[in-house]
């Protein structure tokens, strides 16, 4: 029974390292953080998003790609060459250790859609992406594309997070910023698709928390197009954030009061026209509301966003030096990385935590974020 | 010619005679003659016999005309020493499944009279109820549960059409670029019912109690009387084939405005008021005059397509400046998905579908028993399709059809619907005991008459506080249930079929109400 | 004694700790779990981080922290202290039945929920800067202290005390305070009432050098049940 199949609920470990600076750093710290919320996992998934990893490569798309089989593989590159011109290939650098087993074959390709393709399917580049991705997916066999977004990428498996971190060498990677999550399910994922974060594009999702929201958010999303495979909350809050973001063109705060919406009896309080917007929004995207406890961090191009659920029914840290954000489950999993802190606070229930790189790190344009 | 019971002996061919189907059982040892039971039963079953004998001795007794009680229970609750008990009669004809004796009486009557027959209230048959078979969800261990008298639960519902994309204005603020909606605290409201149907107090019964909750009543077919006007802001105006009492200040009246395609009791049919109900303020109403019939066409005459209903749909918007939801009510058939699918690129705003357990003032049996199919099943597949279409927010949806209890609310909105309405459930707040015979207009407890003798019975004040306590005692166990199930805020429990299970049910019907058998 | 806890796993660490003759300071502490667990008789010092559930069911030793420290510390503890000199997280006292807890810096969210009394034990927390939403739910009995010394913001979040049916929850806050629940009542706290805690608070601001006097004539709120039945929920037999 492979993941998808059957919703496996499950609790975990999250955390963030982002630069300010733009500065790119090794996975080292990283990983170094998830150890020390060793116990929050039971070694069933672990995984890690990356971001400006790939600069040679920055205007690439960056699959990393999970396969069954040989067969598998030679039907999707198929695919792949009728799609894209594929400017780089090749088996994703691992290490073998004992901990982690099973693995799939893993490649990574950095691509760049046909030009022609493109034009002829009148759609935008990220938008041709995304539905490209959604039919590797759903109707190629044994092939899973977990992770297509530009010099960023997703390192994912069954295991404890520090050994996934080990077993993808996630060492050797700079990047400017760096989440990770370990997972608890309760039931045994067999296929590592299924482990977080999630990512479509440059977004990636590490979440820790069950939503009780669940199905009425997955039926809600998958009449904009989208096709929730895994049965994860990961997946489904991953999807909400493209379509409110990339689709609906919501800006980051706007989509923290959608998803975390506050209570009316909150909203009753607000100046009329903050009331009125939070009204709309709660009216309009209502069955994007994710209730239950959850705890995200939210990766994209160039920044990181950290929410609670507005009860704040999970755990998250916020700590800062220099240009450095730290954010995680424990304090102790900052600590163990930064020992002096200028700053460390628990970001209240339902607020949006957003960083972004400053003017000298890679552009950003701060009115769409 | 009816059967009589007189002067100790029916005046009936035999051939005509059908046992009465009830029995009064008086205790003597508890009757105390107050007479309380021959004042109250308009049907005339009690008759206070007092004789005075050769010895001076007086002798009191009740006649009872068994075949005249239709067991409302109102003498029963009157009595004031509890001596009247309404039992079923025990004359049996002998026992067999396909003829049984309701079935076999059924044909009697028609052989006797030639006529069809006709019944109020809903379908009382044996089919399956749907939502007896669905359990919920509580969560536990890998998500908590959440107290309601501790934390924020809300119950806030929004009525109409989701707008798929937003507008800003230059300064980069959003522009709420709304519909015109309706907002309910609960998502329940009150049904249709037509005043000549339903007496006056019925109407401001639920109209108070509507106000107070802060959701909306509906008006039914036969307009809306001039003093409850003032309700207007929770009132929703009903547009049916007759058109009865529509006119420009009615529809600008009420907050939303529904035209009435069909109802669940009676799916494909017309209805019918005799004249001798529309009489005063019922004739004033609808704006025909007295004694004459009340005619509900079965269709619209002006609707006989899908695009002819979007042009009455914009007629009405047009007449009252976009300003009013349109709704659309229709009753569960077996093409429903397609029909709703319709009505949704129609420019209405909210489908209200009515399954075939709905209520009703009179219809023929034969129709309110077979025809239409159950709101569980239309509810979940209409929802379901929607979705597939993409078109799911273009409308609100409200779906009625014997929602009993906040249970069948809680799994009713989990299979994808926004709101409900309720109709008999409301009318017994109001006092109603189902003895299902309001097609004769001699109501007992004052609710489905017009005679002002039984009418004044129901008293609005009484009669809309039992409204608010029924809805407030709802609203705190759906936010019991809720609470259970994790969610503190009704749009997440919206269509999230995970949080039912079926028992009890084959594989098809699971597959038509989109959840998984319990264990799975 | 003295331990280095770098790298070092909470088993490891604890045993030490439960199998130590004397007291036990221990140094680069960050993340482990459970110290101090059910620990009686002891005086530990903590510097660095330590994990979740610090001090759970303690039954009478001393913990003292020199950082801040996270979630769910002191859960159904029974005696003794944990003073904590920077902030606490989440679940902070929860069910506490005995003891004291101190915090110089602000707690998180479940401040001290359903901590209950029983003859002469009374559990005791202390914080001095804010502390988050649902502070002091259930409370069935004891004593919760939020000073917010450090702003000058309303020093705790929404739903205080909800479900309160005994014990008391004082607030150092100079406005009106806002957003309690129905089933508690508050009251500017008079001279009575400030002479009754101000032996915890001198106790409370030793432990962290701090000269309390002056805060002693500000505005406190005392706040107490409303009634012995919390809930009014119309039930009616069925």
């Amino acid at each position: 029974m492979i993941e998808g199949q059957v919703r496996i609920p499950s609790g975990c470990a999250i955390s963030g390292i982002f630069n300010k600076s733009g500065q790119r750093m090794s996975g080292e710290n990283i990983i170094k953080s998830m150890t020390v919320m060793h116990d929050r996992s039971n070694g069933l998934g672990g995984g890690f998003a990356a971001y400006g990893i790939y600069p040679e490569y920055k205007d690439f798309y960056a699959f990393h790609i999970f396969y069954d089989s040989n067969s598998s593989k030679k039907e999707c590159e198929e695919f792949l060459e009728r799609h894209f011109e594929i400017i780089n290939l090749s088996k994703m650098p691992t290490r073998k250790i004992k901990e982690i087993t099973d693995e799939p074959l893993i490649w990574r390709y950095f691509v760049t859609p046909l030009p022609n393709k493109l034009s002829t399917s009148q759609l935008d580049e990220r938008e041709y992406v995304v539905r490209c991705v959604f039919r590797v997916n759903k109707n190629i066999n044994g092939a899973f594309i977990f992770s297509s977004g530009k010099n960023m990428g997703v390192f994912k498996a069954v295991g404890f997070p520090e050994d996934v971190g080990r077993f993808y060498r996630l060492e050797d990677y700079e990047g400017y910023c760096f989440t990770a999550h370990g997972r608890y399910p309760t039931n045994t994922p067999g296929w590592w698709g299924g482990a977080h974060p999630f990512a479509l594009l440059d977004y990636s999702v590490v979440h820790n928390g069950e939503i009780s929201s669940y199905d009425a958010n997955r039926r809600a999303i998958e009449m904009y197009g989208y096709k929730c495979t895994l049965q994860t909350d990961t997946e489904v809050i991953t999807y909400i954030i493209d379509y409110l973001h990339r689709k609906i063109g919501l800006t980051l705060k706007e989509i923290a009061s959608v998803i975390a919406a506050p209570f009316w009896q909150t909203i009753a309080q607000m100046e009329p026209d903050k009331k009125d917007i939070h009204e709309y929004l709660r009216n309009v995207f209502s069955a994007q509301l994710i209730t239950g406890p959850f705890s995200i961090l939210v990766g994209f191009d160039g920044g990181l966003m950290a929410l609670n659920d507005r009860l704040k029914l999970r755990s998250m840290v916020v700590g800062e030096k220099g240009d450095m954000v730290y954010i995680a489950s424990e304090e102790a999993a900052i600590r163990i990385v930064e020992r002096d802190l200028d700053n460390v606070w628990s970001p209240r229930g339902g607020e949006p935590v957003i960083v972004k790189l400053n003017e000298n790190g890679i552009a950003n344009d701060g009115t769409s974020l | 010619m009816e059967p009589r019971f007189e002067d100790g002996r029916w005046n009936t061919m035999a051939i005509n005679f059908i046992y009465p189907e009830y029995e009064v059982i008086r205790n003597y040892d508890r009757c105390i003659f107050c007479k309380v039971c021959e004042r109250q039963c308009a049907n005339e079953v009690h008759k206070y016999i007092e004789e005075i004998k050769e010895n001076g001795q007086i002798n009191k007794r009740f006649e009872t005309d068994d075949s005249k009680c239709v067991n409302c229970q109102r003498c029963v609750a009157f009595c004031p020493t509890r001596a009247l008990k309404i039992v079923k009669s025990d004359n049996t004809y002998k026992e067999s499944t396909n003829w049984d004796s309701k079935t076999m009486n059924e044909l009697y009557k028609q052989a006797n009279s030639g006529g069809v027959l006709l019944s109020s209230m809903g379908n009382p048959l044996e089919y399956p109820v749907y939502f007896d078979k669905i359990l919920l969800n509580a969560s536990q261990v890998t998500n908590p549960s959440i107290d309601p008298l501790r934390e924020p639960m809300e119950t806030k519902v929004f009525l109409g059409a989701k707008p798929s994309t937003i507008e800003r204005n230059e300064n980069g603020k959003i522009i709420p670029n709304l519909q015109p909606h309706l907002k309910l605290s609960i998502p329940v409201m009150f049904a249709a019912m037509s005043y000549g149907s339903v007496s006056y107090n019925v109407h401001e019964s639920l109209a108070r109690a509507a106000e107070e909750l802060g959701i909306y009543y509906n008006t039914g077919e036969g307009g809306l009387h001039e003093d409850l006007y003032r309700y207007g802001k929770n009132t929703i105006v009903q547009v049916a084939s007759g058109r009865f009492g529509v006119h420009k200040d009615y529809l600008e009246c009420g907050a939303a405005i529904e035209i009435k395609m069909g109802q669940g009791a009676k799916p494909g049919i017309g209805g019918h008021l005799p004249g001798a109900k529309i009489v005063g303020d019922v004739s004033r109403t609808r704006m025909i005059p007295e004694g004459s019939d009340a005619i509900s066409p079965a269709p619209h005459h002006d609707i006989y397509s899908i695009e002819d209903l979007r042009q009455l749909v914009y007629s009405l918007k047009e007449a009252t400046n976009y300003k009013k939801p349109v709704i659309v009510k229709v009753a569960a058939v077996h093409n429903i998905t397609a029909i709703a699918s319709g009505i949704a690129r129609s420019g209405a705003d909210i489908i209200a579908i009515d399954g075939f357990r709905g209520g009703t003032g009179a219809a023929p049996t034969r129709i309110r028993d077979h025809v239409g199919i159950p709101i569980e099943l239309a509810l979940a597949s209409v929802d379901q399709r929607l979705r597939d279409e993409g078109i799911r927010n273009n409308v609100g949806l409200v779906v009625s059809g014997s929602i009993r209890s906040s249970a069948d609310v809680v799994k009713a909105v989990a299979l994808g619907a926004d709101a409900v309405y309720i109709g008999t459930a409301a009318l017994m707040a109001l006092g109603c005991h189902l003895c299902r015979n309001c097609h004769t207009g001699k109501c007992n407890w004052g609710i489905a008459t017009q005679r002002p003798e039984l009418a004044k019975r129901l008293n609005p004040e009484v009669g809309y506080k039992r409204l608010v306590n029924l809805l407030t005692a709802w609203e705190h166990e759906i936010k019991e249930m809720m609470g259970g199930m994790g969610i503190n805020s009704i749009e997440s429990l919206k269509g999230n079929r995970l949080m039912l299970r079926g028992i009890g049910l084959n594989n098809k019907e699971l597959e038509i109400l989109g959840i998984k058998y319990a264990g799975e | 004694m003295k331990v280095d806890a770098l790298n070092m796993g909470y088993r490891e660490l604890n045993t030490m700790i439960k199998t130590a003759c004397d007291d036990v300071i221990i140094e680069n502490c960050c993340g482990q779990r459970y110290i101090g667990a059910g620990l009686e008789e002891k005086n530990i010092i903590i510097n660095g981080t330590p994990g979740n559930a610090l001090g759970a069911y303690l039954n009478g030793a001393v913990i003292k922290v020199n950082g801040n420290v996270q979630d769910a510390v002191g859960d159904t503890m029974n005696d003794g202290k944990i003073i904590v000199d920077g902030d606490a997280g989440d679940a902070l006292g929860y069910a506490m039945r005995g003891g004291k807890i101190f915090v110089r810096g602000n707690a998180g969210y479940r401040t001290g929920i359903h901590m209950k009394e029983y003859m002469d034990k009374k559990p005791i927390i202390v914080v001095g800067g804010k502390v988050g939403s649902f502070l002091g739910e259930y409370l069935a009995g004891g004593l919760i202290i939020v000073l917010g010394l450090n702003s000058e913001e309303m020093p705790v979040g929404n739903f205080v005390g909800t479900g309160m049916h005994n014990g008391a929850i004082i607030i150092r806050y100079k406005e009106e305070l806002k957003g309690l629940s129905p089933q508690v009542s508050a009251e500017i706290a008079n001279e009575s009432d400030i002479e009754e805690i101000k032996p915890i608070l001198t106790e409370y601001a030793d432990n962290f050098d701090m000269n309390i006097e002056e805060l002693l004539s500000d505005r406190f709120y005392i706040l107490k049940a409303n009634t012995k039945n919390p809930f009014k929920q119309l039930y009616t037999a069925n």
